[in-house]
């Protein structure tokens, strides 16, 4: 095609443009490399240069009497991980981040299969902004409109109040574990908002997932005398599998890494964030809060790697 | 399961969702309007404007709103001019190293924000970056460069290449072929990849609260709030003020891809 590019048409003013055109249009290696250049400088430089920085220093150690960091590579600072401490902060974040996956899976996929199988016209266009619009909203708003909902004085405690249930939920904060002095300081609240923030980041993959399979595939299953539950069980779920695994990617990476929902709502028990957030900050621990930051990267990445076995992909 | 309407407990079942994600937002909007002061009592005593008033005249809201308009418009222009090239390389040819170049550009959205900001931060320290505007800028345009990528590459595929290859062959050199040919095609995808970015950026707290040194974004200064509340009501009118500003380029984004494949917020 370059060849038969009439440059010599082109005037004397455009001479040094239409060179430099057709140097790059006859040599696409350079015209890549030029492409390429700036954004792979920055996100190497910058990005993994920072990555690596993180992942040198968690080999580093700190000197426990002087509180200097000690520059000679060592496992121990990994080895302080798996103190019943340290450890126990893994354990809490790990089993909050599935607890909040299987919930947000559970009430994302009534919404997701509505907009993809029955919304139509109009609907559509709300069901499309109604999960975009809180997804989108302030990360901080939506963390402090949960503040204001699960506060002693707030809507929650007047609603029960109004329906005469003060008792059960006095009752329900009164368990061991999962309850505390009100919602906002115990870890159902800490729950409760997780599972509200992250809530769209599942709905998206699922209902991209379900889009793809066609109604007459269901019909097929219920002519063929399966009960709707039969139908859901082994025709649905199987195919709108990869779509929960792909938003369950989401739900789970964000909540093993965030600090600030434990830090507002919640009781005073450390999450892995809070954990890297506060051996950086006041500690002074670098060492142990890079540690602490490489955990959620291999959580993700054997994560990552069983899902993309699974095929979940695909439905991205 | 077998006709063309939803049974009564999916349509439940979908509703009560949106209502979940949907009612804490309102509750921002009865809330900045509150007479109460000094905590979140339900229902609200009384009704009042004058918090709407006291919030305008606080210079540290204003110094906030300022300082993350001018992280949130740099970082989006970085990002749109990386995350184009970044599109316009991978989308164009296939080259060696293609998928990491994708996995390179995505890895920070990918990974928690903690680690993001906690990495950036221990790099900043090693190389004795003092903390600044410009240190919050690198970290934002990072994770925002996947945001214009993820829009931009999806039209650069639908762009055909003949397109470009009938307008060289008609004789416009490469520079007139982006100007009148290329620009065009990829022009929505571009301003909707830089409205998401600017949201993204304009909300963003987890990196910055690493980046950011003595400075206060907007949402630092909230977070500030958050933990150690100062006034509550101004809280709620900044809050709620929040919220209109991030919807704006959302919707505004909605109507951009209205009737194309749905692009808008992918990957946030």
């Amino acid at each position: 095609m370059a060849d038969t590019h009439p440059s010599a048409q082109a005037g004397p003013s455009e001479g040094l443009l239409t060179r430099v055109s057709d140097t790059l249009w006859r040599r696409p290696t350079l015209l890549l490399l030029i492409l390429l250049t700036p954004p792979a400088l920055w996100l190497g430089i910058i990005y993994l240069g920072s990555l690596f920085a993180l992942l040198l220093q968690s080999f580093f150690s700190i000197d426990h009497f002087t509180g200097l960091i000690n520059h000679e590579i060592t496992l121990a600072t990994y080895a302080e991980l798996f103190t019943p401490a340290n450890f126990d902060i893994i354990r809490r974040t790990v089993g909050m981040a599935t607890i909040v996956t299987l919930a947000s899976a559970v009430i994302a996929f009534p919404i997701a299969y509505y907009a993809a199988r029955y919304a139509k016209g109009a609907w559509r266009a709300i069901f499309y902004l109604g999960i975009m619009m809180p997804l989108w909203s302030s990360y901080l708003v939506k963390v402090y409109a949960w503040k204001l909902i699960l506060a002693k004085e707030g809507i929650l405690t007047w609603i029960f109040e109004w329906l005469h249930l003060t008792w059960l939920l006095d009752a329900y904060l009164a368990l061991p574990v999962i309850g505390g002095n009100s919602l906002s300081v115990s870890p159902t609240g800490t729950f409760l908002v997780f599972v509200y923030v992250w809530l769209p980041y599942m709905v998206l993959p699922i209902q991209a997932a379900l889009e793809r399979v066609p109604g007459s595939m269901l019909e097929a299953s219920g002519d063929l005398g399966a009960t709707p539950a039969q139908t859901f069980r082994h025709v649905l779920l199987p195919l709108a599998l990869p779509g929960v695994i792909a938003g369950s990617i989401f739900t789970f990476s964000l909540t093993l890494g965030d600090y600030i929902i434990p830090q507002i709502i919640g009781t005073s028990r450390l999450f892995i964030g809070q954990a890297v957030y506060q051996h950086q900050g006041i500690a002074g621990n670098i060492p142990l809060a890079a540690a602490f930051a490489v955990v959620p990267i291999v959580i993700m990445g054997v994560y990552l790697w069983i899902a993309k076995r699974m095929g979940a992909f695909d439905a991205l | 399961m077998h006709s063309d309407r939803a049974s009564l407990k999916l349509k439940i079942a979908a509703a009560a969702g949106l209502l979940f994600l949907h009612l804490p937002i309102a509750l921002i909007f009865v809330y900045a309007f509150t007479t109460e002061e000094k905590s979140f009592q339900w229902p609200p005593p009384g009704y009042t404007l004058k918090w709407f008033a006291a919030t305008w005249n606080r210079p540290d809201v204003w110094e906030a709103m300022a300082l993350s308009l001018k992280v949130a418009a740099i970082s989006t222009l970085l990002a749109m001019i990386l995350g184009t090239l970044c599109a316009a390389a991978v989308s164009r040819t296939k080259f060696f190293g293609r998928e990491s170049i994708s996995l390179l550009v995505i890895l920070p959205i990918a990974l928690p924000g903690v680690v993001t900001g906690i990495a950036l931060r221990s790099a900043f320290s090693i190389a004795e970056v003092p903390f600044s505007t410009w240190t919050i800028v690198l970290g934002h345009a990072t994770f925002c460069v996947v945001i214009v990528y993820n829009n931009a590459v999806a039209r650069f595929r639908r762009t055909s290449g003949s397109l470009i290859e009938a307008s060289m062959d008609l004789g416009a050199n490469l520079f007139q072929t982006l100007r009148h040919v290329i620009l065009p095609n990829i022009a929505t995808a571009l301003v909707v990849g830089g409205m998401l970015a600017f949201a993204l950026s304009f909300d963003e707290v987890i990196v910055t609260t690493f980046t950011a040194g003595q400075q206060q974004t907007l949402p630092i200064w909230m977070l500030e709030e958050l933990v150690r509340p100062r006034e509550r009501p101004v809280t709620n009118v900044v809050a709620m003020v929040v919220v209109l500003v991030t919807l704006l380029p959302i919707l505004g984004a909605y109507y951009l891809t209205r009737g194309t494949e749905a692009v808008a917020g992918q990957g946030k």
